[in-house]
C-alpha cells in the first residue's frame, strides 16, 4: 500500500522533471530566443501525432473486443462531442463482449 | 511569441486573484474526475503502490503523459523512456507558457515557477482570456490550478483503491478505459484534412518501431516526430505551390 520502490520513485521523479521542463522550459527558452517558424509549425503537429502513435499500435495489438470498443468510443465522440462519455461506453462495450465471449 | 504588455498597470499576485481562480475551478474539477480514476486504476494494474500512484499524480500532474508512461510500464521500469515520454507527451506546454509571459515575467522567484507548475490546458485558456480582458492578477492561475491538483491526487487514490477492490487481473476489460480515454482525447485533436498525412505517417512509424522495439515507448516519440516533420513538409510544399 505505502511501499516505495527505488526504481519506481526514480521513474516518477524523471517524469516529474520531464513534465516541469515543458511547463517552465517553453516559457524560459522562448523568452530568450524567438522560435523559428518551422519549429512552431512542427510542434503544432506533435500533440495529435503523439496520441495517434499511442492509440494505433495499442488498438491493433488487441482483438475483436478492443476493436469494437474503439468503434463504440469513436461513435460516442461523434454523437456527444464529449471526451468523457466515450470512456464509459467504450469500456462498457469491451466489458460486455468479455462477459459474452468468455 | 510572447505577448508584450500593452498597458502600464503592473501585474499583481494577490489573494483576490487567487480567490478569483478558485471560483473559476469547479467545472474543471468535474471534467477531470474520470481521468484521475482511470489513471489510479491503471497505476495499480501496473503494480504501483497507493503511495507511488499518489506521488506520481502529485509530482507529474499531467494525465495524458501519466497514462502514456503507464502504458509502457514494465519491470524493471524503463526510467529514461518514461521520463522522455512525459517530456514529449507534454510538448504542448512549451508552446503554451510563452503566451502567458506577461504574467510570468512580472513574478519573482518561487512565485513564477510554482505558478508554472500549476499551468494545465484549461486554466491556461482561462488565463489567456483574463489577459485579453486586461486583468493583471497572475495568482488566478494558481487559484484555478491548485484545486484541480488536489482532486487529481484524490481521484488517483480512489481509482487505485477501487482497482484493488475489484481485484481485476491483467486482461480485465476495465483496463480498456485507459485506451478509451486516449481515443476520446484524440478525436477532438483532428483539425482538418491537413492532419491526414501527418497522422498516417505517425501511425505507420509508430507501428514499425513498436514491432522493432516491443515493450518500450520509443514508438510514441518516433511517431510524434515523424508526424511533426510530415506536417512541416506538407505546409512547406503547400507554401511553395501557392
Amino acid at each position: 500500500m505505502t511501499a516505495l520502490h527505488g526504481p519506481t520513485v526514480l521513474a516518477i521523479l524523471g517524469m516529474g522533471a520531464g513534465t516541469f521542463a515543458t511547463r517552465a522550459g517553453g516559457y524560459w527558452l522562448f523568452s530568450r530566443v524567438r522560435p523559428a517558424p518551422w519549429v512552431s509549425t512542427l510542434l503544432s503537429y506533435v500533440p495529435g501525432c503523439l496520441f495517434v502513435s499511442y492509440v494505433v499500435p495499442a488498438v491493433l495489438a488487441g482483438g475483436i473486443k478492443e476493436w469494437v470498443g474503439t468503434a463504440v468510443a469513436l461513435v460516442t465522440v461523434r454523437l456527444t462531442g464529449s471526451v468523457i462519455w466515450p470512456i464509459f461506453t467504450g469500456t462498457a462495450a469491451v466489458w460486455l463482449l468479455w462477459v459474452l465471449l468468455r | 511569441m510572447s505577448v508584450s504588455a500593452t498597458t502600464t498597470s503592473p501585474v499583481l499576485f494577490t489573494r483576490d486573484g487567487f480567490m478569483r481562480g478558485l471560483r473559476a475551478s469547479p467545472p474543471l474539477l468535474i471534467g477531470g474526475l474520470p481521468f484521475g480514476l482511470v489513471t489510479g486504476l491503471t497505476a495499480g494494474a501496473h503494480g504501483l503502490s497507493l503511495l507511488e500512484a499518489g506521488l506520481m499524480s502529485a509530482l507529474v500532474f499531467a494525465g495524458s503523459a501519466q497514462l502514456i508512461a503507464l502504458g509502457v510500464w514494465t519491470a524493471p521500469v524503463p526510467v529514461a523512456t518514461v521520463s522522455l515520454a512525459s517530456l514529449t507527451g507534454n510538448l504542448r506546454f512549451m508552446l503554451m507558457g510563452p503566451l502567458l509571459a506577461t504574467w510570468f515575467d512580472a513574478l519573482r522567484g518561487w512565485r513564477r515557477w510554482l505558478t508554472l507548475f500549476f499551468m494545465i490546458d484549461h486554466n491556461w485558456a482561462m488565463a489567456l482570456k483574463e489577459i485579453e480582458a486586461g486583468r493583471r492578477d497572475a495568482a488566478f492561475l494558481l487559484g484555478s490550478g491548485m484545486p484541480v491538483w488536489g482532486v487529481w491526487i484524490l481521484t488517483t487514490l480512489i481509482g487505485h483503491l477501487s482497482g484493488s477492490l475489484v481485484a481485476a487481473g491483467p486482461g480485465h476489460p476495465l483496463f480498456f478505459a485507459a485506451l478509451a480515454t486516449f481515443i476520446a482525447l484524440l478525436a477532438p485533436m483532428w483539425r482538418g484534412r491537413g492532419d491526414l498525412l501527418p497522422w498516417l505517417a505517425a501511425a505507420a512509424v509508430a507501428l514499425g518501431v513498436s514491432r522493432l522495439m516491443p515493450g518500450t515507448a520509443w514508438h510514441i516519440v518516433a511517431g510524434a516526430l515523424a508526424g511533426g516533420f510530415t506536417g512541416l513538409l506538407c505546409e512547406q510544399a503547400k507554401g511553395r505551390s501557392a
